[in-house]
């Protein structure tokens, strides 16, 4: 194994019962890379990251994580990993401050001893250490889990899903404060349901039904999207939309926001052939611009390919 | 005509004030986002509007009915989902909709006739008897959303229906909720996804237990200076 | 470690239903066995038939009236009105006298007593029976003792260490089995299955703290508080309700914390085998407490159960335990006679605590 990589995953498969949960998966972790898994809820995320952090065994396949092998020196792992549970899973009748020194405790350490590598993201709930974990609001009970994973210095920081359910603010936070610590050279792993947040990452593995599509940096996948993006805007959005799938050239038509983001099946077709059909079937104050696509516009592109 | 009319709604936790003063309406058949960050209120005031729990103070009609003395009317005009509570997924698709068919005192007949109805317009007729549990996520999704307004409704209350959906499901969704608005049903919905709060026809952004802005996405946005209603949503709930 | 068994104890002590649990439950059960769900009977109706009405049935008859159990209540004037008495109601027992009594007693050192009960409430009428026979059985030895004669071998044991026949000392015992089996192995069970449920558990798991520290972590707070509980529920026995101690008190106290661990192992089985804190609760509900109350010989005299039932309930733990507390308790034996029930309670604890670090998985699923 490579010396500067840190979790290497070969041909990783998972089963419950008849479902294939993780199907033969197999990617590289740089050794300091900010690395995420983005997929929908039910891709395989949870399950890839129990087995990364020991908690399950694959049914086939290997995983080392600083070259330790996740069955057999799981011991060892444990001692060098950091987890965030995709649940809020502190205690909720404990303080924040007790959370934070029983969990320091449990691997034998004290909050003092690494309150430097918590120091920025502690101190914003500091001021609050005396409440209980259960009535932190949503973006404090996250900050507050992110300290105590990060407490015993740990080599691997795993997070699943740290910023599902919680509101736009509390998210960009959140990544800032990630940004925050790919500086002091640990490795993150880090899983999303959010499309938007994949531009957070070094690299990112965007995971469908068990299934990695596809693993590059950010860039590189949006530059691979392989054919030109129009964004149409009108007045009436929903009339847009039905239209706009029943344009001859039409290849794929979705929402975003307040545009449909719209794939021809040939590039030959200008805009202005597309302004005048809108016209043609009664469309006012249109707007056509090329873009370019984002990682949910490629996630899906990659969705129908399946 | 307004669906849904509050009026200086307070409601009060001990000391703590979840809901402070609001006021808004919800005409029949709008789409109407009900955006906020976590621990805004936006829960507290969900949970008035179906009639879960009484305001503090303020007048609240939901389908001209009043939810502090008549809840058990609005519990029969309303329909509601969420991502956490959906359906039994040890019942099959069927079964799911025969039970909260009966829930609202349906027919037996209007039951079958409702669920087709509804079965077919997401074109999942032929997983009327598959196991809920086996099926995936975004179907699962749908059918509760399906469910939800089994009973012909006139306000549908989304909580978060579209969390951790892939993509593409999560744009089928808000076809259907375009479609069930299209009918007349009026649909009020939550999301942390702020492109879907563009889908809304009006939007209202909560903070601290009260509404700091209400308009059209479009006005917002001009009144924010902002090119989405993310920003919108940020410069808000930094300030 | 310790700062595991602190943790611990905030959450117990931060829980008010957990404290209710732990230390209002004691107090109340034993109360409301003691007292309100007493089975003693006092001052029921009797009526006497003396076919004989010699100075020996006379003897008798007095000693009956003058226990307290019994007040003389109508003259039945004969065995063809027994059963309209007990349809009024009016009569609870009846006692009959054969003709020439003391004679035949002094003659054939035989003599007969009839007991007809009304037993529609089979509990009281089991109970009248019993005083009844007891009392008899005390005439008899006195009697016996004037003649020098062999004392007569009692076949009624339970009575012979609760003269007075106080129905407490009969539940005593069976309250602290009950409630040490309750709190330690339900209190344990769900608040292992809780961190599953919280998914602390994954935490954990993913420290290095060994499966090992981890249960010790989460059950050496309730071997405490369970003993706790045991001296309470003892002290209450005692002061209140005037339970004796009359075997060593020491003795005493080690046999229930062995009993407390017997009890924690099992509790870390169960959370072994339960995903919810509903399903631990369930189960320790009706896995422990219905067995407990109805096999363990508590309410139910094992001797008058089905032999399969007999058998199953040699597999109760608190069986053995009932035994052994009212063994010292009550008869004030030492650990001689106990020796075997102890050996028993040991070797299941060292089967739940093998099995329970068997089953508890150092991965999920």
């Amino acid at each position: 194994m490579p010396t500067n990589i840190s979790i290497q995953a070969s041909h990783i498969t998972k089963r419950y019962g008849d479902k294939l949960a993780l199907d033969d998966i197999s990617f590289d972790v740089k050794k300091g890379e900010l690395f995420g898994f983005i997929g929908p809820d039910g891709a395989g995320k949870t399950t890839l990251f129990r087995i990364i952090t020991t908690l399950l065994l694959p049914d086939n396949g290997s995983l080392l994580v600083e070259g330790l092998d996740s069955d057999k020196d799981y011991v060892k792992l444990r001692k060098i990993l950091g987890y965030m549970p995709g649940r809020f899973s502190l205690y909720q009748d404990l303080t924040v401050e007790e959370n934070l020194r029983f969990f320091a405790g449990i691997f034998h350490t004290t909050p003092e001893a690494n309150y430097e590598l918590v120091k920025d993201i502690y101190s914003h709930i500091e001021p609050f250490k005396k409440r209980k974990a259960g009535k932190l609001s949503g973006g404090m009970k996250q900050k507050l889990a992110l300290s105590c994973a990060l407490i015993h210095k740990p080599e691997v920081l795993v997070l699943d899903e740290p910023t599902t359910g919680v509101d736009a603010v509390s998210r960009i936070e959140f990544w800032e404060m990630l940004d925050k610590l790919r500086m002091s050279g640990i490795t993150i792993i880090v899983s999303t349901p959010y499309m938007d947040e994949a531009s957070r990452c070094d690299r990112v593995a965007l995971i469908q039904n068990g299934k990695i599509m596809s693993i590059d940096t950010p860039d590189a996948i949006r530059r691979n999207y392989g054919r030109a993006l129009w964004a149409v805007k009108a007045d009436d959005i929903y009339n847009l939309l039905t239209d706009l799938r029943l344009f001859k050239a039409t290849r794929t038509a979705f929402p975003f926001g307040e545009h449909i983001h719209l794939s021809l099946t040939s590039d030959s077709v200008t805009p202005s052939e597309i302004a005048s059909y809108l016209k043609d079937t009664g469309h006012r104050n249109v707007q056509i611009t090329r873009i370019e696509p984002s990682i949910e516009d490629c996630f899906m592109e990659m969705m129908q390919k399946v | 005509m307004p669906i849904i009319e509050v009026e200086n709604l307070v409601k009060k936790f001990g000391s703590f004030v979840a809901n402070d003063n609001l006021t808004f309406s919800v005409e029949a058949g709008e789409i109407y986002g009900f955006l906020g960050a976590n621990g805004a209120g936006k829960t507290t005031a969900m949970k008035i509007l179906c009639g879960l729990s009484s305001p503090t103070s303020g007048k609240v009609m939901v389908a001209g009915y009043d939810v502090a003395k008549q809840s058990e009317m609005v519990k029969q005009r309303i329909g509601y989902m969420s991502q956490r509570f959906s359906l039994f997924e040890d019942l099959s698709v069927w079964e799911n909709f025969q039970f909260f068919g009966g829930i609202y005192g349906l027919s037996k007949a209007k039951i079958k006739e409702r669920t087709s109805e509804l079965l077919g317009r997401l074109g999942l007729e032929s997983e009327k008897n598959q196991i809920l549990g086996s099926l995936p996520l975004g179907w699962k999704q749908k059918l509760a959303f399906s469910v939800s307004i089994i009973h012909q409704p006139s306000i549908v209350f989304l909580d978060e229906p579209t969390g951790g959906v892939d993509p593409i499901t999560r744009r089928q969704f808000w076809e259907i909720i375009y479609e069930t608005a299209s009918q007349g049903i009026t649909v009020f919905v939550t999301t942390h996804y702020m492109d879907e709060a563009e889908y809304c026809q009006r939007v209202s952004i909560m903070a601290d237990g009260r509404i700091v802005a209400l308009d059209t996405p479009a006005n917002l946005k001009a009144k924010y200076n902002a090119a989405n209603i993310e920003e919108v949503f940020l410069k808000i709930a930094r300030n | 470690m310790r700062g595991f068994i602190i943790k611990e104890f905030y959450h117990i002590f931060r829980d008010i239903r957990s404290m209710v649990v732990l230390f209002g439950m004691p107090v109340i059960q034993v109360l409301l066995f003691g007292f309100a769900l007493s089975t003693e009977v006092k001052n029921a109706p009797v009526a006497i038939i003396d076919h004989s009405n010699d100075q020996v049935t006379r003897a008798i008859t007095s000693k009956l009236l003058s226990s307290g159990f019994f007040i003389l209540a109508d003259q039945v004037p004969g065995e063809d009105h027994i059963e309209e008495v007990f349809r009024h109601g009016k009569v609870k027992e009846v006692i009959i006298f054969e003709s020439d009594f003391a004679t035949k007693l002094e003659k054939d050192r035989q003599a007969g007593i009839q007991v007809i009960a009304d037993a529609s409430d089979p509990n009281t009428a089991n109970l009248l029976v019993s005083y009844t026979s007891a009392i008899v059985s005390d005439y008899q030895q006195e009697y016996l003792k004037g003649m020098s004669l062999p004392v007569t071998v009692k076949t009624e044991t339970q009575m012979m260490y609760n003269p007075a026949l106080k129905s407490i000392f009969m539940f005593v015992p069976g309250v602290i089995t009950i409630l040490l089996m309750l709190i330690t192995a339900m209190m344990t069970s769900i608040s292992i299955a809780k961190e599953n449920e919280m998914g602390t558990m994954e935490i954990l798991l993913v420290s290095p703290m060994r499966p090992i520290q981890i249960i010790a972590g989460k059950v050496l707070p309730y071997v405490l508080l369970a003993f706790v509980n045991a001296l309470i529920i003892l002290l209450l026995s005692y002061f209140v309700l005037g339970m004796p101690v009359k075997g060593n008190l020491l003795l005493l106290l080690a046999e229930s914390l062995l009993f407390i661990v017997m009890a924690l192992s099992l509790g870390i089985f169960i959370s072994t085998v339960s995903k919810s804190q509903q399903m631990a609760m369930m189960l320790s509900m009706f896995a422990l407490m219905l067995p407990t109350i109805l096999l363990s010989g508590f309410i139910f005299p094992i001797e008058n159960m089905p032999l399969p039932l007999q058998v199953i309930s040699n597999l109760m733990p608190p069986r053995w335990f009932i035994i052994i507390v009212k063994s010292i308790m009550i008869k004030g034996l030492g650990f001689h006679y106990i020796w075997k029930e102890t050996l028993i309670i040991a070797g299941m604890a060292l089967f739940f605590i093998a099995l329970s670090i068997k089953k508890f998985k150092v991965r999920l699923g």
